[in-house]
């Protein structure tokens, strides 16, 4: 089986946010909750990068630990979900998080959270694969049809990478040799204690 | 014809420049300029500073935070160190009261009842009391179960039952958080007069209160309220303070600007102290219940019996008895000026 990881070739990315748009469309993500996002880092100056950030699926998941009701699970392929039925909306995981990736949808009075909602590598949850209530809970499972991530696979630039670890590890590192140059692949040793370059 | 010759002599003369040039700097190919020169690294970000914050065009600018591998440090707080620091003072407390027990036994009133009551609590402090403490009852097992239910209450409710009684638990605590509140707001001005520091909370302490002697010797001083009271008050309304301030900071999560680093310094004061908190108010339970016979009543109909209050608050039973009315029957020990 294959490791899924996400990576962002920085060097690439032109902040065109065609990811966070793909993906908002193709789960149908309410108002409010971006699973996807992209952040540029010294705006306007030299060197300006940008990163398109989402669950980076975690090898060691801080949101899995923390989570009081141990409503999250990594599947054979790595990736990282949860289960809507028995998240509480507690909130914990945002804060052990080191990207920021889970969102909730603002349900009530004070700061009450509704259940969790965060990028699913586009596997969908526990229901189902491709089941109508999968969908309505956690968006298309694109993976059980045979197929990447939408933010991955129409990304103009070929900035964001998403796939087997290893195959999107050595297409970065041959990039990185071909054009001498690499900001490196952000997240990757806070996700995966390993770097793709 | 010459001037054909003249124009090879001039390109291969120049071709011959150009390689010259090459060969004199091999690095020209790899000299163009790097782009990426100016551009930062996570390493070195991570390294200046615990989160990495950029610009991002959404209205959530808690997403302008690229990173944030603090939150790491934050599991080992939540996943390690809060559970010994609870489980460390919560069991060792049990432990600890269920020793004194078995040496001490139930503190008993050595005169026996005298069967003549003073008042001790009014009908409001006993409010404000049970207010307060059946708040922190439920306060104290719905947050316990936040830190200590996945590895104790999980495996034997099972994960559906569990998480629709943690989600309830949840709701209680946030909601039930405001009644607490007005709890400790009361009990602050109510008993703040009778828990500054005196000369006799010295006596007191310095004899442990007599509670860990078993000899029937003089009653250690103590107006209202004994130097452990007075310190268990304190706990209170300052523990209950700063709970109260993490809390509401952890109810209404991100306003007035806080970041994710105030939301988990605000969990670990609330996770840190509360424990502490469960781990005393057992003790007080255990004092004015089990432990001690002729407490337990003073919360109930707000009297004690004459002579439990010569022997735990002799100071106090003394001024109060000068003043009230006594009520019950003959039987008294007395110690009065008329003997």
């Amino acid at each position: 089986m294959a490791r899924m990881k996400f990576l962002c070739d920085a060097d690439r990315c032109i902040e065109c946010n065609a990811c966070v748009t793909a993906c908002k469309n193709e789960h149908e993500i309410p108002w409010g909750i971006n699973r996807r996002r992209v952040v540029t880092l010294d705006d306007g100056k030299p060197g300006e990068r940008s990163v398109s950030m989402a669950c980076m699926h975690c090898t060691d998941a801080p949101c899995a630990a923390v989570c009081p009701v141990d409503c999250f699970y990594t599947t054979a392929d790595g990736v990282v979900l949860h289960n809507k039925d028995l998240c509480i909306g507690c909130g914990y995981c945002f804060y052990a998080c080191p990207f920021g990736a889970p969102q909730y949808p603002k349900t009530g009075n004070f700061g009450t959270r509704g259940k969790m909602d965060k990028c699913t590598f586009c596997s969908g949850g526990p229901e189902a694969d491709g089941s109508k209530e999968e969908y309505e809970k956690y968006g298309a499972n694109r993976l059980a049809e045979g197929k990447l991530p939408l933010c991955a696979e129409m990304c103009a630039t070929k900035a964001l990478l998403a796939g087997d670890g290893e195959v999107i590890g050595e297409i970065y590192k041959e990039r990185v040799e071909t054009r001498g140059y690499g900001s490196g692949a952000w997240g990757w040793l806070t996700a995966y204690n390993d770097k793709a370059s | 014809m010459t001037r054909i010759s003249a124009a090879v002599r001039t390109i291969v003369g120049a071709l011959a420049l150009v390689c010259a040039i090459a060969l004199l700097t091999p690095a020209a190919s790899t000299a163009q300029v790097n782009p990426n020169a100016a551009a930062v690294s996570e390493e070195q970000l991570l390294n200046q500073s615990d989160v990495i914050r950029g610009l991002g065009t959404i209205p959530d600018t808690k997403s302008y935070v690229l990173e944030h591998p603090a939150g790491r440090e934050w599991r080992v707080f939540r996943t390690v160190w809060l559970k010994w620091i609870g489980g460390v003072s919560i069991l060792g407390m049990l432990a600890l009261l269920a020793l004194f027990y078995f040496w001490r036994g139930t503190i008993h009133i050595d005169g026996g009842r005298s069967g003549r009551t003073i008042v001790r609590f009014t009908a409001f402090e006993r409010f404000v009391h049970w207010l307060t403490a059946a708040a922190f009852v439920i306060l104290g097992v719905t947050g316990l179960n936040i830190t200590f239910g996945r590895a104790l209450i999980l495996p034997w409710l099972g994960h559906g039952a569990f998480s629709a009684w943690s989600e309830w638990g949840k709701y209680a605590h946030n909601y039930l958080s405001f009644a607490f509140t007005v709890g400790v707001i009361l009990m602050f001005p109510m008993w703040v007069g009778q828990n500054f520091p005196t000369k006799a909370d010295v006596e007191w302490l310095k004899t442990g209160g007599g509670m860990f002697s078993k000899g029937h010797g003089a009653p250690a001083p103590a107006w209202k309220f004994n130097a452990g009271q007075k310190m268990l008050y304190w706990f209170i309304v300052l523990g209950g303070a700063a709970m109260m301030v993490t809390g509401y900071v952890l109810i209404f999560p991100f306003y007035g600007g806080l970041t994710v680093g105030d939301m988990e310094l605000a969990e670990i004061f609330h996770g840190g102290i509360g424990v502490l908190f469960v781990a005393l108010i057992l003790a007080h339970t255990y004092l004015g219940t089990l432990g001690m016979e002729g407490a337990f009543e003073s919360m109930v109909d707000g009297t004690v019996d004459v002579n439990w209050a010569k022997e735990h608050h002799p100071l106090w039973a003394d001024k109060e008895m000068a003043q009230q009315p006594l009520a019950g029957g003959p039987g008294l020990v007395t110690s009065t000026p008329a003997e």
